[in-house]
């Protein structure tokens, strides 16, 4: 697919120097300089966070976050990837939890220690207002780092550049199963209809549409109402 | 008027066409298509329907099906491992039940596997790459099921079995429809956060092939959120997982059980052997096998592992002729050709249009005709436009979307879509898609039960490695659904089974036989399966490689 007119630039992958085609993301990039990923690389669409990248760009003393996977390569970037963050995950039964500050202090109190400096924020390849979820939880409420932390795809840069030594990703994780769990509850009609179909309800009229051939079976498809 | 950089000078005045037409197509639809329309479109402009893309397999069990070559390939192939190689006495994990894969059927099946009275201990998930890391995760527009009080699940019933075109075993549909409601209440439980209207209903979005608005969402993060909330919940049962190791063989014993599997440890290299009365196989589809060249939506891992190791112990294969292409996949930028463009963009009122602005088809036919349509209009019509490495797309006209809910939509609803696009400077709020079909799902796969038993005593299969449950053609948001409602059966009886049987002397004899079909249809191949990651690296690396180490 390259030609030889195609525009080329320098990059550095862990310090070693390749030249590769303009236009490419860090992932494409280091694949076509010859790296076969096993760690690295998931959905390769901005989905899970497997490509946790930190770069750096020609001229620049900033280290800057980004996932490898949606980020372009630029004239002499330096990149090292990222791809885990060894930080702790604390356990609970999540039935059992009240949806307060108590919460996070109880199991990650280093989140006291948050100096609000943003440089989470910074980090956020999703650009979500980290640190600003990170206070809401400290102050205990719960709605507002679960709604504000819900992009988040747990890629860790957060982690991995705070200095406060916090793991954010965790702190939004157990903010919105508390808000799903304990604030917003089950839905009314959800649970209506699990109970009718538990007192077998629809039983007969899916029974009797295993019986019916395949002419039959196709008049009803057509002829169902659509109501949308 | 401000312009945005996003596309280049050459596509602007087709953008202006889409822009002034705009108006005049708010509230209006293209009609729907007859039966007789589908089939003859499909007939004619679906790639499944290409003859020459095909072939019958040549050996085992299900000789004679017919499938793609790129499937044909990695099933007429070599075990990757051969019995001399492995020595069987040196059990690393002695098991109840031994998960592979750690997608959303995966994590359904642990999880319910340990409810289900198995110790944690005698429980182990294996996976490929990361925990949680699969195309579970990044499924967007939502997930299906009929709770809402003007639906029910006769009528999801007759969609998923009418959008399969009734080649659906009928059984499993019944299940999968049934299940649905438990299914959203179970996340709830745990703590999934679903889009809600203020009065605390469910936010219900219609479907390509649904009579009701039906599908749940989370943004278009549904696959994340629902992912990662198992995935916590997992942790915090210490269920023993294994991230970076592959399942490279099933074990069988000399009662014709399967046994197991043989491991691959992707940093060291090395293989171990995990005996388990009940083996559950969740190693999702066949996405980077690249079906007749298509650029394929799914994650790095998706190569068809499972229907392999299934295939080798003797399992029945099924429906695997069908293969799934999203009708929008991104064909502008080129960084992003072929990522998906989710369904439910068009479930909340975007309109695809041809290069003049024109509508050519509903936007809401199941997505095999959907994506006919999309290629007979640039390739037969010719109305597309074509980008600059020459690949052809039509527009998807998403600022209507705001028009039509109200402005904030996109960007409360398709936060994923609109960063993705504006890091390319596209404002989806103000500029359409380009979008063309792309491989996105691979419809059959290892024929299953309502139980989730294969053919093969004590091998089960759930989410996208099995088959059945959507015939020939899954309508948006019932996969999602698939991996939790068959996920957490294989979880569930896999679980009875360990407790009744005991196992005998483990073999791997099957390998023998496969290699004995091989000979016997006189395949000779270098071809070796399952091929666990693709292969992305410049040709130029690869014709200089050594392998020294």
């Amino acid at each position: 697919m390259m030609d030889d007119e195609v525009e080329m630039v320098t990059i550095y992958v862990m310090g070693k120097r390749h030249r590769v085609p303009a236009g490419l993301t860090i992932m494409k990039a280091m694949e076509y300089a010859g790296h076969q990923f096993r760690r690295g690389a998931g959905c390769r669409g901005g989905f899970c966070g497997a490509c946790a990248t930190i770069y750096r760009t020609k001229g620049s003393y900033k280290l800057q976050g980004a996932l490898a996977c949606q980020k372009i390569v630029e004239d002499g970037m330096y990149i090292a990837q990222i791809p885990f963050s060894p930080a702790e995950k604390k356990t609970y039964n999540i039935e059992e939890l009240r949806p307060d500050a108590g919460v996070f202090l109880e199991y990650y109190p280093e989140i006291a220690r948050c100096l609000s400096c943003n440089t989470c924020t910074k980090a956020c390849p999703q650009d979500i207002m980290v640190m600003d979820y990170v206070q809401a939880a400290l102050r205990g409420d719960v709605e507002e780092a679960a709604k504000l932390s819900f992009d988040c795809i747990g890629c860790g840069l957060c982690a991995v550049r705070c200095p406060a030594e916090i793991v954010p990703y965790n702190i939004g994780q157990l903010a919105r199963r508390l808000y799903s769990r304990h604030i917003v509850g089950p839905t009314e009609h959800v649970l209506k209809r699990v109970r009718e179909i538990e007192e077998g309800r629809f039983d007969e009229e899916i029974e009797e549409l295993k019986t019916l051939d395949r002419e039959a079976l196709q008049e009803r498809y057509e002829t169902r109402e659509r109501r949308l | 008027m401000k312009r945005m950089s996003g596309y280049p000078e050459y596509m602007q005045e087709s953008l202006r066409l889409v822009e002034k037409t705009r108006p005049e197509r708010i509230g209006k639809t293209f009609p729907a298509m007859t039966a007789e329309e589908k089939e003859r479109i499909l007939r004619d402009w679906h790639p499944d329907y290409k003859e020459e893309s095909k072939r019958p397999l040549r050996i085992g069990p299900c000789k004679g099906q017919v499938m793609p070559h790129e499937v044909a390939d990695i099933l007429e192939a070599h075990p990757a491992i051969t019995p001399d190689e492995i020595d069987l006495t040196d059990i690393a994990y002695d098991l109840d039940v031994l998960v592979i894969g750690a997608g959303g059927a995966g994590l359904s099946a642990a999880l319910l596997a340990h409810e289900n009275g198995v110790e944690r201990d005698r429980i182990l998930m294996v996976q490929k790459l990361r925990l949680g890391d699969a195309n579970s995760k990044m499924s967007q527009g939502g997930i299906q099921a009929a709770d809402a009080p003007d639906d029910s699940p006769t009528l999801h019933y007759l969609d998923v079995i009418g959008g399969g075109h009734f080649a659906n075993d009928p059984d499993l549909v019944e299940a999968l429809v049934k299940e649905g409601p438990d299914v959203i209440k179970w996340h709830e439980e745990l703590g999934v956060i679903y889009d809600k209207n203020p009065d605390g209903t469910m936010q219900l979005a219609p479907g390509g092939g649904t009579c009701r608005r039906r599908m749940h969402s989370c943004k278009d993060y549904t696959g994340l959120e629902i992912t990662r909330v198992l995935v916590d919940e997992f942790l915090n049962r210490e269920i023993p997982y294994v991230e970076f190791t592959c399942a490279v063989e099933l074990l069988m014993d000399d009662k014709g059980q399967v046994a197991g599997s043989v491991l691959y440890d992707l940093d060291s290299d090395e293989y171990l052997i995990a005996r388990a009365k009940s083996t559950v196989l969740a190693t999702g589809g066949f996405g980077r096998l690249h079906i007749q060249g298509f650029e394929t939506t799914n994650h790095y891992g998706a190569t068809g592992d499972g229907i392999a190791l299934a295939y080798h112990v003797g399992a029945r294969l099924r429906d695997l002729d069908s293969t799934q292409f999203h009708p929008t996949g991104a064909a502008y930028p080129e960084q992003i050709v072929g990522q998906l463009c989710t369904e439910k963009l068009r479930g909340r009122g975007a309109q695809p249009v041809n290069k003049y602005g024109e509508l050519f088809v509903y936007p809401l036919e199941t997505r095999d005709v959907e994506a006919s349509a999309i290629i007979r209009e640039c390739y037969e019509r010719e109305n597309g436009v074509v980008t600059p490495t020459g690949m052809r797309g039509v527009w998807l006209d998403t600022p209507l979307i705001d028009i039509i809910n109200g402005e904030g939509t996109i960007e409360r609803e398709f936060a994923a879509m609109f960063r993705n696009f504006k890091k390319f400077d596209i404002d989806i709020r103000e500029e359409p898609m380009l979008v063309f079909p792309t491989l996105h799902y691979q419809n059959g796969g290892v024929a299953i039960n309502t139980r989730s038993e294969t053919s093969i005593p004590g091998l089960y299969a759930a989410g996208e490695v099995a088959g059945g449950v959507h015939g020939k053609n899954r309508l948006m948001g019932n996969s999602q659904l698939d991996l939790y409602v068959f996920g957490r059966r294989a979880g569930r009886f896999a679980a009875e089974r360990a407790k009744k049987i005991s196992l005998g002397k483990l073999t791997l004899s099957h390998l023998d036989r496969y290699e004995r079909w091989l000979a016997e249809a006189g395949i000779e191949t270098d071809r070796r399966a399952p091929i666990l990651l693709p292969e992305y690296r410049g040709k130029r690396t690869l014709e200089h490689q050594l392998k020294l180490l």
